[in-house]
């Protein structure tokens, strides 16, 4: 069959590009070779260094517990690559099937998988962001400046943003003993990730250790002292905050610009795939040669009636690329669909946040075990008459079960006893999410609608 | 020299890393789990007890001995 | 009649391989014989109702005629109330924290690590005093003295009492064993009346700690004033006789069934001689292999479960045999092979959920141990009964004695 003789060829010498060299890429690298695939690989990444992993960046790095030049991503096997690391790409010839360098080379490829990922959203105003003292988190670079201004003993840390990141960065300066303030623009701290009943009990949370919660309130300018120091930070309900150190966390920018004008569908809400992870052009037609994977990619799950998610999670990253990697070196019949339930996990002020499904799609929340004022719960989420997510305090052995009932599509509200349901947990109640068409940095899951094709997204910063 | 990273997605918080190795693992609270990346070859021995004791098997331990395979800038 | 699959398992004549049992019994996942339990013994099925929120371990949750109740099920009528071990959230949440509170992390992280040295010590001693060395009952000199002298130390127990808590022990370990035939009321005269006597003592030696406390988990357990307060009493001594019985009467037996397994693998433990860490995954694969705790026989459905198309009605009794999940081949690939290199062996051993062993790290480093420093120190270690002769335990199950013999004992 001729087929077969193309993707022989492909597996025994074609040429691979990986662009993108975190987890996604590496962890695509891996599965690729773990598939049989002896050609050439290359990993291009815009960072100077080997692929690392970003979770202990705002936990153990910012408690002074790990270095952030030390978390390189454990090899599971060897990739064999060629490495072209700290020179970003900035184009893509989708006709001549290759990769623009920075530095003006070219590198071609016979499959491309996209594994850009994002980067922190900057604060808006340039000449504030570029005061001494403001931070954002997401680079191993990041993290290590931040860091070390946390151990000269900082007098106050502002976090601009009470999503999972921000939280984590406050609680870690409060482990540290530093003083800190949120502001947050929602009603609580994770309610576009969680919804405000789960978010009033993070709130509870960040009062109970120490920190100046502010919410429903926009930094609306920071101020520097005349040597270019951040000093204090202005409040829209009138209110200023001294500070000299300030976190910007407003959530991620998808680092899709450099394939403007190539003809994919990418654009600020991250790169159209199809269930495959095959990469849409922008003319709503699947590629077969060009892939995505990670948070930079945007695919249709057949548990979320087929939305476009596209999810900063760390697991989907894994999942995602491992299904990009096998597709890419497979034949149509046997490729894989990405089908994994999201989950992701945060830790944060001494409590182990883990969710599964989508909350942010739930209309209704029932606390089914536990309650929310011990903190140790599980919430399940509703939506349309069915389970379709979940979140636990401290009771993650439990998860594992709710995961089942969303990949069941069971109906909400379950109908079952279970052990310790309290009197709060009996009926559903409104799961409290803020307006979807309010510009929000809280879910780490964006809905992004149902077209392939759709670029319309615009951020605007209230600040 | 070895690099770890722990799938906290799979994680339930059963602490046995923490028990075998807590030069390496410790618990934050009841269920959260914190870890060095980049361990003590020191340490080596209690990180494969650590790691095999994983009643959900989380704990990813660098499988390659060649430092980074010749990235450039690495490590 | 055939006896049934659920009377074979218990029938003493099968203990000594109740694996072929367990291939018959995974034929339907789900096995329900009249008037009895319903008997889980396929590993998905059980790992996702060892996770399940309608399982109950509060044995108070068994609708009457439904099951044979076990000993601890009738609070009124014992000396002490239900350990964690029976119980649901949130009081098991609470008494297993506070319990762990004084054991492991976030607040004791270095207990059990730290005991590395004394470990190596006992076994040490324990290998030195070993007699006849063609003629040793490893169950008697080795690892039934072993685990005891490592639960009394951690507790604060004095070694000496050993004697007088033997015998509760085993009683109160026998009636964990699930028996459709027995006179309950017999069975439940004698657990009581150990339970009673273990009772009256842990309290004589709480109040001894109360007014001496040492570092040892009694004494902490007993002046402790954590974020959840103090235990009650009543608590501290249904907790104490958990920690004293599961510490006493499990390890013994994946000692002893993990020397029995090497033994009857002289390849692995060739190979365990002269590279001690394969003791490791050596450990795990035993708990996949001859689990120390074959099955959990005390667990109760709050709802209808529908497993496998088969509904489980509310308030029936649920068998969860992990040693059968263990075997199951749709999960491990040649399951009745021993094999310590397998790249993934995530057993059922310890339980997993909420419930799931509370001592693991303590026996994990006890079984490395000991099986290592035998392989090393045992010259040409050979068995003398084949197969041993086994504990009557369906549940706690391993030899009462292995005989062994070897030509020496190096230093």
């Amino acid at each position: 069959m001729v087929g077969d003789g193309v993707l022989e060829q492909l597996k025994r010498e074609g040429r691979i590009v990986v662009v993108g060299a975190s987890l996604a890429g590496l962890r695509a690298a891996e599965t690729l070779r773990a598939m049989g695939f002896a050609g050439s690989l290359t990993m291009i990444g815009d960072e100077p260094c080997e692929p690392y992993d970003r979770p202990p960046l705002s936990k153990g790095v910012l408690l002074g517990r790990a270095r952030a030049e030390r978390t390189a991503l454990p090899r599971l096997r060897s990739v064999d690559a060629t490495w072209r690391l700290g020179v970003p790409a900035t184009g893509l010839d989708m006709a001549a099937k290759r990769v623009r360098l920075a530095d003006g080379d070219e590198v071609p490829y016979d499959r491309l998988l996209i594994a850009t990922g994002v980067r922190a959203r900057p604060w808006p105003r340039e000449e504030e962001a570029e005061l001494d003292g403001v931070f954002v988190l997401r680079t191993r670079d990041e993290a290590a400046a931040l860091a070390r201004r946390l151990d000269e003993g900082p007098h106050r840390v502002l976090v601009i943003g009470g999503g999972f990141a921000g939280s984590e960065v406050a609680s870690a300066c409060r482990e540290r003993g530093i003083p800190v303030t949120v502001a947050e623009r929602g009603a609580a701290p994770l309610v576009g990730a969680l919804g405000g009943v789960v978010a009033a009990v993070a709130a509870g949370l960040q009062r109970e250790h120490g920190v100046d919660l502010r919410c429903g309130v926009m930094v609306t300018a920071l101020e520097g002292d005349a040597s270019g120091r951040v000093r204090a930070a202005h409040l829209s309900d009138g209110s200023t905050v001294e500070t000299d150190v300030v976190v910007v966390s407003l959530g991620a920018l998808r680092n899709t610009e450099w394939l403007y004008g190539s003809g994919l569908g990418a654009g600020p809400r991250g790169i159209a795939c199809d269930a495959g992870c095959r990469a849409f052009d922008i003319r709503g037609i699947v590629t077969d040669d060009i892939y995505a994977a990670g948070d930079v990619a945007r695919c249709p799950h057949p548990l979320f009636g087929y939305q476009f998610l596209s999810l900063e999670h760390w697991g989907n990253a894994v999942a995602q690329a491992g299904i990009a990697a096998h597709n890419m070196v497979s034949e149509s019949v046997d490729r894989l669909p990405h089908m994994d339930v999201p989950a992701f996990w945060s830790s944060q002020f001494g409590v182990n946040i883990k969710s599964v499904g989508v909350p942010s799609m739930g209309t209704e929340i029932l606390i089914s075990q536990g309650s929310l004022d011990s903190r140790r719960f599980v919430g399940v989420y509703g939506y349309q008459g069915r389970v379709i997510g979940a979140v636990s305090f401290d009771h993650g052995r439990w998860l594992p079960f709710y995961q089942e009932l969303i990949e069941r599509t069971a109906p909400f509200p379950p109908q079952f006893p279970t052990v310790d349901r309290h009197a709060g947990g009996q009926r559903p109640v409104d799961a409290d999410f803020p307006d979807p068409s309010v510009p929000s940095h809280g879910p780490t899951v964006t809905l992004s609608g149902y077209s392939p094709a759709d670029r319309r997204m615009t951020f605007t910063p209230a600040h | 020299m070895v690099s770890i990273a722990v799938d906290l997605n799979r994680c339930q918080g059963y602490a046995q890393c923490a028990f075998l190795a807590p030069e390496i693992f410790t618990m934050h609270g009841d269920e959260a789990l914190l870890y060095d990346p980049d361990p003590d070859e020191a340490h080596r021995e209690k990180l494969a007890q650590a790691a095999a004791a994983c009643p959900v098997q989380a704990i990813l331990v660098d499988a390659v001995d060649e430092p980074a395979e010749a990235v450039p800038g690495g490590r | 009649m055939t006896p049934t699959l659920l009377h074979q398992i218990l029938d003493y004549a099968n203990r000594a391989d109740p694996y072929p049992i367990y291939e018959e019994l995974r034929k339907t996942p789900v096995h329900h014989e009249t008037d009895g339990a319903y008997v889980i013994s396929t590993y998905y099925e059980i790992r996702s109702l060892l996770h399940d929120p309608r399982i109950s371990s509060d044995a108070r949750n068994v609708a009457s005629g439904n099951a044979d109740p076990p000993a601890e099920s009738a609070p009124e009528e014992s000396a002490l109330p239900p350990s964690f071990l029976r119980l649901d959230p949130p009081e098991h949440d609470r008494l297993r924290r506070m319990t762990n509170r004084h054991f492991g992390p976030p607040h004791s992280p270095h207990r059990v690590d730290g005991m590395r040295p004394e470990l190596h010590d006992i076994v040490g001693g324990l290998i030195d005093g070993l007699g006849d060395p063609g003629r040793i009952d490893l169950v008697e000199e080795f690892s039934y003295p072993f685990p005891v002298t490592v639960i009394c130390r951690l507790l604060g127990v004095p070694r000496e009492d050993e004697a007088r808590f033997h015998t509760w022990a085993d009683t109160l370990a026998a009636s964990l064993d699930p028996d459709p035939d027995a006179d309950p009321a017999e069975r439940g005269k004698d657990a009581h009346e150990a339970r009673m006597a273990l009772g009256m003592y842990l309290a004589g030696l709480i109040e001894e700690r109360r007014k001496n406390p040492g570092d040892d988990m009694l004494s902490q357990l007993a002046t402790a004033k954590g974020q959840d307060g103090p235990m009650t009493t009543m608590e501290l001594l249904s907790t104490a006789a958990l920690l004293l019985i599961a510490g006493h009467e499990t390890t013994v037996n994946l000692i002893s069934n993990g020397m029995l397994t090497l033994l009857r693998h002289p390849e692995v433990l060739q190979r365990l001689r002269t590279e001690p860490r394969l003791a490791v995954p050596i450990v795990e694969e035993l708990l996949r292999f001859e689990p120390p705790v074959q099955l959990l026989p005390g667990r109760t459905a709050l709802a209808d479960i529908e497993v496998r198309g088969v509904t489980i009605p509310e308030g029936s009794a649920l068998w969860l045999v992990l040693a059968s999940g263990n075997r199951d081949p749709q999960r491990f690939e040649n399951p009745d092979r021993f094999d310590p290199d397998r790249p993934d062996i995530q057993h059922l051993g310890l339980g997993s959920g909420i419930h799931s062993c509370f001592g693991a790290p303590v026996a994990r480093l006890e079984a490395q141990l000991a099986l290592a420093e035998l392989a090393r120190r045992l010259e040409n270690p050979r068995l003398l009964d084949d197969p041993p002769e086994y504990r009557q335990n369906a549940v706690l199950r391993g030899p009462r004695h292995l005989r062994i013999a070897c030509d020496g004992i190096r230093p």
